[in-house]
């Protein structure tokens, strides 16, 4: 029973690794999760800075501590969006049918995909914290702060990725799941990804109110320009819980579809 | 047929025919719109209702945000889809078919005016629904004088992105160089007063929209639709746009009588 368990975390790792220097490879699946979101945060940085002197804006030492949140979260779901796409692009080429076809548990394939993403989204963290740091962000929870931006960014690289995962079993269309791209930017504009709700205008300023990715920014965000806080941490954790549960439960039923269908 | 043209109907006639591939493909592969429409509509739509408090500040020059966004969203959508002309010419070049047009006695430059052509002119249709959404969530109507001065803007930045598409493309050869004509373009876009007006930016940007051309083809796009259209913020943009054409252009066909069959 040990052996198995040990056998198939060989397999997780495995196929991890190998997501990840695919992603690093490839220019294309790189792009959108370190080019795009660095380029939109020194933009939106330096284009709406001025922002922080609106009334209601939360006390921040500057945009960009309050942005680098915004930014890693953005970078986090497009990382589960190029997942995705490269998870179909293997379906399309046949490599998945090879792998359904070896002693493996199937969900073992769909973990390694989601390992590799969640360890990118723990490159992505590390990626713009550093961005931060060395313009002169201070992370007002200190190293414990950044180690909770850190794990929550992990755990919803790898939760976003399990919804990727999930279209690309289903529709085995790379161009399908590219086609969701635009949808991460309604998801994120929607949120509080980018600027304080009360100072969003409507409708946009309602939906964030109740969107659960903006807990899981709120959550990321919290330790970096005021402290840990216990309650913005568990409502981005039971977001992320949410969020895992229903990708799990898609990724799932579209894994036997997969199987069944062929 | 075309061996009995002269030499100028025929180039014209290659021009027409890559165009009309260029657009076949866009009425066959629906997910070619994405780009240069629904991308930079979502944009247009979400940075509106997060940024649109902005125009609360003191020495915002417009009480109206999404009349101040449009022109951003119009260059974006050029700029997306003058790309993706480079990004079909490296998938041309991947499946050998640009191959098969060198060994035509078509000159490299009616290829490459063919291929930017075809795109200046699928930004105009992007062009207009993306204005479309925009007049329909209350942007100003810019007037007939601004409307013509951003289809002219739409166009010609469309063929300054498609140069820069181009001249990657051949320089690469390969659809993996697709981010970088992309974000060079994002880049060149965003680097301008594009979210507030230049005196509100922070320092490093708004030195840097200070030198990029792109800004003054922003301000010549914008007047019409926060003020009025006057010659002095309309020449700027001309004189940018005919400078970056010229080196993108040349520097797009060097690559293209470089590339050998």
């Amino acid at each position: 029973m040990t052996q198995r368990l040990l056998l198939n975390l060989r397999v997780v790792r495995a196929l991890g690794m190998r997501s990840v220097r695919q992603t690093f490879r490839r220019p294309q699946l790189m792009a959108p999760i370190v080019v795009f979101p660095t380029l939109l945060l020194a933009v939106q940085t330096g284009g709406v800075g001025a922002a922080v002197n609106l009334p209601g804006f939360p006390p921040v030492d500057s945009f960009l501590q309050f942005m680098l949140a915004g930014g890693i979260m953005q970078s986090l779901m497009l990382a589960g969006n190029s997942g995705g796409i490269a998870f179909a692009v293997e379906i399309e080429t046949g490599f998945t049918d090879r792998l359904f076809s070896s002693p493996i548990p199937r969900s073992t394939i769909v973990l390694g995909r989601l390992v590799g993403t969640g360890a990118l989204g723990l490159f992505a963290s590390l990626w713009f914290l550093a961005i931060g740091l060395a313009f002169g962000v201070t992370i007002a929870g200190g190293v414990a702060g950044a180690l909770v931006a850190i794990v929550l960014s992990t755990a919803s690289a790898l939760v976003f990725g399990s919804i990727g995962a999930a279209i690309a079993l289903r529709t085995g269309s790379a161009s399908v799941v590219q086609g969701l791209f635009p949808l991460v930017f309604v998801v994120l504009f929607l949120s509080t990804a980018f600027f304080p709700q009360d100072l969003m205008i409507e409708p946009a300023k309602t939906i964030a109110a109740y969107n659960p990715f903006s807990f899981i920014v709120d959550g990321i965000r919290d330790p970096m320009i005021s402290g840990i806080s216990v309650t913005e941490t568990l409502e981005a954790l039971l977001a992320i819980a949410g969020i895992g549960l229903f990708g799990l439960v898609l990724s799932a039923r579209a894994l036997r579809h997969r199987v069944r269908t062929g | 047929m075309n061996a009995a043209l002269p030499n100028w109907q025929a180039n014209l006639a290659t021009i027409r025919a890559l165009m009309a591939r260029a657009r076949n493909e866009l009425l066959r592969v629906p997910g070619a719109v994405i780009p240069g429409v629904l991308a930079p509509i979502i944009f247009f739509l979400g940075f509106n209702g997060v940024f649109g408090g902005l125009t609360q500040l003191t020495g915002f020059t417009t009480g109206s945000y999404e009349s101040f966004l449009i022109p951003v969203t119009l260059l974006q959508s050029a700029g997306f889809t003058g790309a993706a002309a480079g990004v079909n010419l490296a998938r041309d070049i991947e499946q050998g078919w640009l191959d098969r047009l060198l060994v035509s006695p078509a000159p490299r430059w009616v290829l490459l005016t063919g291929t930017v052509l075809a795109a200046s002119t699928r930004a105009l249709a992007a062009a207009t629904a993306v204005l479309a959404v925009g007049l329909l969530l209350g942007v100003h109507f810019p007037g007939l004088d601004g409307l013509l001065i951003v289809y002219a803007m739409v166009a010609a930045m469309t063929a300054v992105a498609a140069c820069w598409g181009t001249m990657l493309a051949l320089r690469f050869k390969t659809q993996s160089a697709a981010p970088l004509m992309q974000a060079g373009m994002l880049a060149l876009i965003f680097l301008t007063p594009a979210y507030a007006p230049l005196d509100l930016l922070q320092g490093w940007l708004q030195d840097v929209a200070r030198v990029n051309p792109a800004t003054e083809v922003l301000e010549a796009t914008r007047q019409g639709f926060v003020g009025g259209v006057t010659w002095a913020d309309t020449w700027p943009g001309i004189v940018a746009l005919a400078g970056m054409l010229l080196v993108l252009g040349a520097l797009s066909l060097r690559g293209m009588r470089r590339t050998a069959v």
